[in-house]
């Protein structure tokens, strides 16, 4: 007999060592999130993955599973807290949907349509933050980027050269280059490595393939960001974090079907 | 010919007590402009201009980001020729990977051609059907509460709806290509990111015989209509000009890729086949203090005659022929009808406008008939250049866009003349010939004032993306003597609701 959680009402199996998330995830329950990735280490940085459990709020990507746990994920107070949260990551930096290559490809974008956010509700702060183009194959805008270390984990874990580091707090908090100049191009990256392709904004690109993908046949054109995540780490998600090999990592593409993205005549991504 | 009414005699502004005539905003144009009037104790109209009040921007802000972002960015801009911008853009950076028109791949240049048609047949369908119509149906002083398209719709439903329709078809060709109807993708550097499958190119074939019928019918009406009104449709706002746009190399009208033609106003060739690369040999631009838009005119022939107009007038009047059968029969006809070798009058913008319409839904069905529009062979690549310029007819005419980048593939300089810009002296001397033909030393009601937007709009200017709600435009007509104080008003609120005095 294996031992269970309770998400939402259902009683759910999780083996010892796996995080509330990962149990939920291989049990086809979605709950949003962005800093977390199966196969690296968890982070619980950006709380959208929150969920309540026995009466008390916490990170799903970080809190282990344990027997007897009652957790709420789906909620109205839930859903309005991780909207929240999303609006202010939308505020802090630029994103710039209409133009951004990654739009229709990103998390950020994906998880707001998600929670259904409608507006920014904050005032935006329209920060100034650089575009460092210096590499000639990966492109850095600081503007999309939104701490979420993704980046700085693959490079550590992953490609084993700490590319990446997160320095100063609050909001003085930003993405540092590990190069004399501070400049990508100064460093030993890559552009298959891992930490070019894990971020889930526009924030470190490929250069010279923005766009390239066809409205229709983007990742979140024609399925949510929670149908696309189960898809992809359901299985993965099973297994306790840094278990997979880098391999299945890349690009973070999805592994639905191709004919399950073929355009239909009524079109998809209306106003995004 | 009525440059002297572009700003009042000083003396007289000094001395006598001008009356201030505002238009505030014209109405049914993309974007945001006014009229002005000065008006003396005769209501003689001393000094009329139509200003663009708005700023953009984009020249600045675009600087600093990577270039393959330029298309999809810049077609920001606007919201009704977004497709014109961004295939401008599109032929731009085509440069800055080596590719000329030349070396794009076959599929790509038609698929970009047929995105084009797509968008001028429904911006021009936008115009003359949702826009102008009113003003062409119910006539130019009409009641207000009649002069839009729901009027149109209620008292000739058939042929509202079959503009909302050849609008639609034309928004339904943009999404099969672009993916939306605005603001889609498609160009890439170098070709496009799809090419049209079975399914697609099927759904857009079973419509459009039914689109050129449309189409071929509306030549006729305006023809009907422009000549049913004569002379007064030959002499309303008209202006001798010259006139500009691109043309094929064997002559022939052209949208999407050709060398700069311009006629004078007797139709001798100015300057022919141009390689638009080198626009700024020819084109200068020159700023006035009262305005935020700049005036271009032909380096050749100076500020004071080289100002020239764009735009569906300019390309029928200066092109040999056109190479669709029905369009090129209706040019013939629109050619012999002024007596001249070019047809001057501002109102058979409208006329040519629809020609070309015609000529949309013709090449439509031409290029949906040919197989490279589903090729996979979609994209080139050439040595990397560091400035790029693509030069396109918009429906508004003939729109530039012209980019440097550095070594790391950033924008840092950008210039755009949009075809709006080209009309800007155009569109102020028809203002001015209205002003002094038709208003000078009435009394102003609104009905009157209705034909200076007329005459902008024969243009359809887009003088900022721009969307608005039917019969919700606020509108303020503010009468005040040459102190600045205010003697009179009428004002519309969005409800409708007239309200007139002070």
């Amino acid at each position: 007999m294996s031992k269970t959680i309770n998400i939402d009402g259902q009683n759910i199996p999780f083996s010892e060592g796996q995080t509330i998330i990962e149990a939920a995830t291989a049990a086809g329950v979605y709950i949003p999130h962005l800093c977390h990735k199966p196969g690296y280490t968890p982070h619980g940085s950006c709380k959208l993955c929150t969920v309540n459990v026995n009466g008390r709020n916490c990170s799903a990507c970080t809190f282990p599973a344990a027997e007897g746990q009652t957790v709420i994920n789906n909620s109205e107070e839930l859903r309005h807290d991780r909207m929240r949260i999303t609006q202010m990551l939308f505020v802090e930096g630029n994103h710039l949907c209409p133009s951004c290559e990654k739009s229709g490809n990103c998390q950020l974008q994906g998880v707001a349509y998600h929670l259904n956010m409608l507006d920014n509700h904050f005032p935006h702060f329209y920060p100034l933050r650089e575009v460092d183009a210096s590499h000639p194959d990966i492109l850095i805008d600081h503007n999309r980027c939104i701490f979420c270390t993704l980046c700085v984990r693959a490079s550590r874990e992953k490609d084993g050269k700490s590319v990446f580091d997160i320095s100063g707090r609050g909001i003085h908090k930003h993405l540092i280059i590990n190069s004399p100049s501070g400049k990508l191009k100064d460093t030993n990256i890559d552009v298959n490595d891992c930490a070019a392709h894990v971020c889930p904004t526009g924030a470190i690109l490929i250069k010279r393939t923005g766009y390239q993908v066809p409205i229709g046949q983007r990742i979140y054109d024609h399925h949510q960001i929670s149908e696309v995540a189960l898809n992809e780490e359901g299985g993965a998600g099973s297994l306790p974090a840094a278990a997979l090999p880098p391999s299945l990592e890349v690009a973070g593409q999805g592994s639905l079907p191709a004919a399950a993205l073929t355009p239909s005549l009524e079109g998809a991504g209306h106003g995004k | 010919m009525y440059e002297h009414l572009e700003t009042a005699d000083p003396n007289l502004t000094s001395v006598a007590n001008l009356k201030r005539v505002v238009v505030d905003p014209v109405s049914r144009v993309e974007g945001h402009g006014k009229v002005t009037l000065l008006l003396d104790e005769n209501n003689k109209v001393q000094q009329a201009r139509l200003h663009i009040v708005e700023f953009r921007g984009f020249e600045k802000f675009i600087q600093g980001r990577p270039y393959w972002e330029l298309p999809v960015l810049v077609q920001r801009l606007c919201g009704i020729c977004p497709v014109s911008h961004h295939l401008a853009a599109a032929k731009a950076i085509d440069q800055l990977v080596g590719i000329d028109p030349a070396n794009l791949p076959p599929a790509a240049d038609k698929l970009r051609r047929l995105l084009h048609f797509g968008q001028v047949l429904q911006s021009h369908a936008l115009h003359f059907f949702h826009l102008s119509s009113p003003d062409l149906l119910f006539g130019f002083e009409s009641e207000i509460g009649k002069r839009n398209i729901i009027a149109v719709l209620g008292e000739y439903p058939e042929l509202g709806l079959q503009g909302v329709k050849l609008r639609k078809y034309g928004q339904e060709v943009i999404r099969m290509v672009s993916g939306k109807r605005v603001h889609g993708t498609g160009a890439i550097a170098g070709g496009m990111n799809k090419a049209l499958n079975k399914e697609e190119r099927d759904y857009l074939l079973q419509d459009i015989d039914q689109m050129i019928a449309w189409a071929d019918a509306s030549v006729a009406l305006i023809k009907k209509v422009h000549t049913s009104n004569l002379p007064f449709y030959d002499d309303f706002a008209t202006i001798r000009s010259n006139y500009l746009g691109l043309v094929k190399p064997n002559g022939a009208l052209e949208l999407y890729h050709g060398g700069i033609r311009a006629k004078n106003e007797r139709g001798e060739t100015l300057v022919d086949h141009f390689d638009y690369c080198h626009y700024n040999d020819i084109i200068h631009e020159e700023v006035r203090s009262w305005s935020y838009m700049k005036f271009p005119y032909l380096t050749s022939l100076g500020t004071a005659m080289g100002w020239y107009r764009v735009g569906p007038l300019a390309r029928v009047n200066n092109c040999d022929f056109i190479d669709t059968p029905l369009a090129e029969a209706a040019r013939a006809e629109f050619k012999a009808h002024g007596g001249e070798t070019m047809v001057h009058s501002t109102l058979a913008y409208h006329w040519a406008r629809l020609i070309e319409m015609l000529h949309c839904a013709e090449s439509i069905k031409t290029l949906l008939h040919d197989p490279d529009i589903m090729s996979a062979d979609l994209v080139a690549k050439g040595e990397k250049r560091y400035e790029g310029i693509g030069v396109i007819e918009a429906p508004r005419g003939t729109l530039f866009h012209h980019y440097q980048v550095d070594e790391n593939d950033i924008v840092t300089k950008a210039n755009l003349i949009v075809s709006t810009t080209s009309n800007n002296m155009g569109m102020n001397e028809s203002v001015r010939q209205v002003a002094a033909e038709y208003l000078s030393g009435q009394e102003l009601t609104e009905p009157l004032l209705n034909n200076l937007e007329v005459a902008i709009r024969a243009y359809d200017p887009c003088l900022s993306c721009a969307t608005h709600a039917v019969g919700k435009m606020p509108l303020q007509l503010e009468l005040l003597d040459a102190e600045g104080k205010l003697v009179d008003q009428l004002v519309r609120h969005s409800s409708g609701e007239f309200v007139h005095g002070i």
